[in-house]
């Protein structure tokens, strides 16, 4: 671990003219990523600012009918909280099928939307990578890892994201509230939060380096059922091979993309009358790479999508 | 040299004379352990403030190194010293032996400028902080000179040759036999490479006390540890004390030293200060050994009866260029299945990757995984039960050998494993059985893995407060080798547990093997009964000696122990008395066990059956267990918790050998693709649910003298093939390519249109 300064931010403000003065510097929620890249010398920060104790954890009811969630909920408070799971299922269900009790208790909301992709040649730093080192060149396209993006990959990096709850989000069409240095307020769908790879892969979003996330914001849940699905080898504590959302005639897919993948297509044939696997075939038709993926998420979304319309829940 | 007849005597343990063997006791250390206040390798207390070591690793595969600089990391905070091949300490040549005794050669850390291995350690940090040492080991460049190198398992089995020193087993005429068949079964089994993943990494503190190296290191053998070490060093044995007392696991991946061990001594010599040195999650996986990934082609030839005729495995497997070690993934089946005709052998591929060597039932593990479902096909294809199949098959001497068997109760293990987990309810067609979107199916597979005696010693001590103190140079590597010390020496003294204390894991203590094999609580513990029993007769001999004791005169043969007290009739003498009256360092013994000159006349395995049953995703081709059920014969069972614990943790191993766990070398750079535990998957526990075993009574009178034998490795040996049989009962895909992930599945279910 390089060494670093350390920082406990009073307030908002105090965050952001210390992220402001410092552009190497990042903030610090729960940890669980960050200080794990850190010691492998992934994330090399000359400053820590830690946000953990600011009072952004609270989930509130908005006048429109939605759910305010504080960036610094945790992971835990969320998926248990009663609105979300009455209004939300799939949310709760997308976290609660992330990490294990401990890391969920610790992770937060912000640091779960902006953790670090899981590809294992971005995780070990003597391997090149166009994301961790740009121009070094990307080792997972010829690689051995199989969990890659289906959409929206570049020729530089097929990463994809690692967080469920985006996926949930996504599909619920979440917002991400942040707030600058400068006092500006903006409002992202959690959907594009992230950036495609395109040529800047080492660039995962937007957000300016003082720029931090102050809550998301969810309007009243669509119309309809919801359900959510994860794939992995194992039964618990590991990353998606594919996931799927489903809220009324929103669908998203998780671990297809460099964010959560808003199935566009599939929707529209959805509203147009498709049958499930119609609409996720739709999808699927815009995908690049391999074959047995491309099988894997058509038919898991088009047996998400049937449940979540036969209303058996999530 | 005893005989098997000696064996046969009753005696306290056999007779069970105060009920202490095969009760459920607790862990004699789990409050230590549960409570973070038992001292592991890396956290023994030190005499004065250490420093700590980082080690460097390769990130080529093969090669030289043409020039390394360490100049940064010399200037960098709190750095006390920085090496590389140019400047580390003189160490003795790969595998030089000075001491005539020594179980292992010398091993240097960083002795030359060649790279064999990606992950190999190049430099050596040493600093006040295990942060620095380690922000430091990143400033260190290295040059090297890249040679071609062999990294491919599968692209170069044409580089396969024989094992060393090894024959192909073939017994009547296999290709003939195997023509001649009327039912054939011929398929290719893929065992992929898999990793230890003990939850504690290798690690070591040392430091000096005027010409001797005191070590706490995590090792599984104190002896091959300590003596390595002194070879290492240029030292007598004797100037090494090595103490390993706690170990997070190891399962035969710490069967040897590593560099932490010689580096952490080397910089404690050189710094004056002791020296705790760790590998990294990362090094564990890179820089210790591993299962060896095998190829198995396995033929079978029966009549239509289901009387094996011919059967052959040819396992090809692969180690590192210059380390031999060969998965013998087939000797097992020469003991298991009787056929006329028989062929068995390895072939071994040299790959420039770090060294292959044994994990958990080596051979057995990955071998099972191909002929247990070779069964399973042969008896889908008559038509027959697989466990009648089985039946048929079952010899009446080792097909090995011709040897009797000491006690083999496998039928035993199917009937009964079959009647409690319902084995009648299985619906032998494929993909007949649905739960939702789930496929269902049920699959049984056998265990079979060899027991062992090796030559150990131990020594007790009973003092004046009535305590009985057993030493033991033998470790405890999680498995409850304390406990069961604990049981036997009670049971041979009469005592409560709250009497027995047991010392393990110091070089200076009575030796014995260490764990591994599945051969340490048969070993080690049969080496403490004798110990009992020697003392046994002492405190007999002192009761009737000794003008104080109420035996006075008595015949100490005929003396019994219990409660703290040697009995007869209605007399008694208390064992702290006697003590007590010896002197002031009660009474000290010392015993020992050796295999009985005739032990070797009979064939001495363990036995098993596991029951899997799994659901299938027809969806996402994703696997799940829904149950699991064994039942295992493995002689007398000193602890029922802690047999169960390693025979169900076994089986749980088997599940991920079946479903999760492989680490692929990456071709272009010579490492694995996974480096730590979130990405290299071992089970967790979501994927277990409903699993249980059950050991049957036994007594392995031709085992040792307790009849007792291992049960470390029998639970992992054919669990995974139960699982991939209950995979093709639940939805028809037979899968040969393990771990048996989503992705394969999936392209299966695609590929027969489902
Ligand atoms: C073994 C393991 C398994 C895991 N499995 C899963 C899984 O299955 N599914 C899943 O979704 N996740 C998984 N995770 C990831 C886990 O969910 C994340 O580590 C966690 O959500 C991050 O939250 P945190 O608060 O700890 O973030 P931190 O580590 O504190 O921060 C992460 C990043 O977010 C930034 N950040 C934090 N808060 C803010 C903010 N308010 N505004 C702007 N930037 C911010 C930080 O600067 C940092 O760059 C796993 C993690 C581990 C270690
Ligand atoms: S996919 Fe992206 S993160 Fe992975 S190695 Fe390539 S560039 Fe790096």
């Amino acid at each position: 671990m390089k060494p670093f300064a350390y920082e406990r931010a009073r307030d908002v403000d105090h965050a952001l003219s210390l992220a402001a003065a410092n552009p190497g510097a990042r903030f610090l929620a729960g940890g669980t990523n960050l200080l794990d890249l850190m010691k492998l010398e992934i994330e090399q920060p000359s400053q820590v600012i830690d946000v953990g104790r600011l009072p952004l954890a609270e989930i509130s009811e908005t006048p429109s009918g939605g759910l305010r969630i504080g960036a610094l909920a945790t992971n835990t408070a969320v998926a248990s909280d009663p609105r979300v799971r009455s209004r939300y299922p799939i949310l709760a269900r997308a976290i609660l099928a992330g990490g294990s009790v401990q890391l969920r208790n610790k992770a937060s909301v912000g640091g779960n939307l902006m953790q670090r992709t899981r590809c294992p040649y971005f995780m070990d730093s003597a391997k090149p990578c166009n994301k961790r080192l740009p121009g070094s060149g990307c080792s997972a396209m010829e690689g051995l890892a199989m969990t890659f993006a289906l959409f929206g990959a570049s020729e530089m990096c097929v990463a994809v994201s690692p967080s469920d709850m985006s996926v949930a989000l996504a599909a619920l069409d979440g917002l991400a509230e942040t707030v600058r240095a400068d006092g500006s307020v903006s409002r992202r769908p959690v959907e594009t939060l992230h950036r495609l790879p395109g040529e800047a892969p080492q660039v995962d979003t937007d957000l300016a380096p003082d720029e931090l996330i102050l809550a998301v914001e969810l309007p009243p849940p669509p119309e309809g059922g919801q359900a959510w699905r994860k794939v992995r080898a194992r039964a618990s504590y590991t990353g998606a091979i594919a996931s799927v959302a489903v809220a009324g005639g929103q669908v998203a897919l998780g671990a297809v993309a460099a964010r959560p993948w808003r199935a566009r297509a599939a929707e529209e044939a959805l509203a147009s009358g498709a049958s499930p696997f119609e609409a996720a075939a739709s999808e699927l038709a815009h995908a690049a790479g391999e074959e047995g993926r491309k099988a894997l998420v058509r038919r898991l979304a088009a047996d998400v999508i049937r449940e979540a319309r036969e209303g058996m829940g999530s | 040299m005893s005989t098997v007849r000696d064996w046969a005597e009753p005696n306290p343990v056999t007779e069970n004379r105060t009920g202490l063997i095969g009760k459920p006791v607790d862990r004699y250390e789990g409050r230590l352990k549960v409570t973070g206040t038992a001292p592991y390798a890396y956290e023994v207390e030190t005499p004065s403030a250490p420093l700590y070591g980082h080690i460097v690793s390769s990130t080529i595969a093969r090669g030289r190194i043409t020039a390394i600089d360490t100049k940064a990391a010399e200037s960098a905070p709190g750095v006390v010293l920085a090496w590389s091949h140019l400047n580390v300490p003189e160490q003795a040549a790969r595998g030089a032996r000075i001491n005539p005794r020594s179980q292992r050669g010398a091993n240097p850390a960083l002795a030359s400028d060649r790279v064999e291995h990606y992950g190999q350690s190049v430099a050596f940090i040493l600093a006040d902080t295990p942060e620095n040492a380690r922000a430091a080991g990143s400033l260190v460049r290295v040059a090297y000179a890249e040679e071609p190198a062999d990294l491919d398992f599968l692209a170069s089995l044409a580089k396969a040759g024989p094992a060393p020193g090894e024959e192909d087993a073939r017994v009547g005429d296999f290709e003939a036999g195997y023509s001649a068949s009327e039912v054939t079964v011929d398929g290719t089994w893929f065992s992929p490479l898999q990793n230890h993943a003990q939850m504690e990494p290798c690690a070591t503190t040392a430091w000096w006390e005027g010409d001797k190296v005191v070590v706490h290191t995590s090792i599984q053998m104190v002896k091959g540890g300590q003596h390595a070490l002194a070879e290492t060093l240029g030292l007598p044995s004797d100037r090494v004390r090595l103490f390993t007392r706690y170990i997070g696991g190891g399962f035969g991946g710490k069967g040897q030293s590593y560099d932490d061990l010689t580096l952490a001594a080397l910089a404690s010599r050189a710094s004056g200060r002791p020296v705790r040195v760790a590998y990294t999650r990362q090094q564990m996986f890179q820089a210790t050994i591993h299962r060896p990934a095998v190829q198995m082609r396995v033929r079978l030839g029966a009549d239509r009866t289901g009387r094996l005729n011919a059967m052959a495995i040819e396992a090809v497997t692969h180690c590192a260029r210059n380390a031999p070690f060969v998965e013998h993934a087939a000797n097992f089946a020469r003991n298991l299945y009787a056929a006329p005709h028989r062929l068995t052998g390895h072939r071994l591929v040299r790959l420039d990757i770090p060294h292959a060597g044994a994990m958990r039932a080596p051979g057995e593990a990955p071998g099972m995984l191909s002929l247990e479902c070779a069964m399973d096909e042969l008896a889908e294809t008559l038509g027959l039960d697989p466990i009648e199949l089985r039946i048929r098959n079952e010899p009446e001497v080792d097909p090995d050998n011709g040897k009797p068997f000491s006690v083999r109760q496998l039928v035993r293990c199917m009937r009964e494993g079959a009647q409690q987990f319902g084995w009648d309810r299985r619906n032998p067609v494929p993909g007949a059985v649905r739960d939702g979107r789930w496929y269902v199916g049920m699959g049984m597979a056998t265990a079979i893995r060899g027991n062992f005696l090796l030559p150990a010693k131990a020594g007790l001590r009973v003092t004046g407060d009535g305590l009985a103190t057993l030493t033991q140079g033998m470790t405890d590597i999680g498995t409850g080798t304390y406990t069961i010390l604990a049981q036997i020496t009670g049971e041979t003294l009469g005592l409560t547990l709250d009497k027995v204390r047991v010392e393990l894991g110091d070089s200076d203590m009575p030796p014995a093997p260490g764990s591994g094999g599945q051969f340490g609580a048969a070993t080690a513990g049969s080496a403490a009964f004798e110990t009992g029993m020697v003392m046994r007769r002492r405190l007999a001999e002192l009761a009737a000696g000794d003008p104080a004791s109420p035996l006075y005169g008595e015949d100490p043969t005929l003396m019994d122990f219990a409660n703290g007290n040697i009995v007869l009739g209605n007399r008694s003498a208390s064992l702290a008395a006697l003590a007590g009256r010896a002197g002031p360092e009660g009474v000290y013994v010392e015993g020992s066990i050796s295999p009985a000159a005739d032990a070797r006349d009979w064939s001495q395995h363990t036995y098993g059956a596991h029951f899997a049953e799994v659901g299938v995703d027809s969806v996402t081709g994703e696997v799940r267990l829904r149950r699991m059920f064994g039942v295992f014969a493995a002689g007398r069972i000193l602890n029922a918790k802690l047999a169960k614990s390693q025979i169900t943790g076994g089986m749980i191993w088997g599940v991920g050998a079946a479903l999760t766990e492989a680490n692929p070398v990456d071709p272009r750079f010579g490492s694995f693709l996974h480096q730590d535990l979130g990405g290299y998957l071992a089970p967790v526990h979501a994927d277990i649910v409903n699993l249980d075993a059950v050991l049957l009574d036994e007594a392995d009178d031709k085992a040792n003298p307790m009849g007792i034998k291992g049960v470390g490795e029998l639970g992992i040996c054919g669990a995974g093939a139960a699982i991939a049989n209950a995979v093709y009962n639940a939805c028809g895909v037979r899968l040969r390519d393990y771990p048996l992930t989503p992705d394969k599945v999936l392209a299966a279910l695609e590929a027969k249109g489902l």
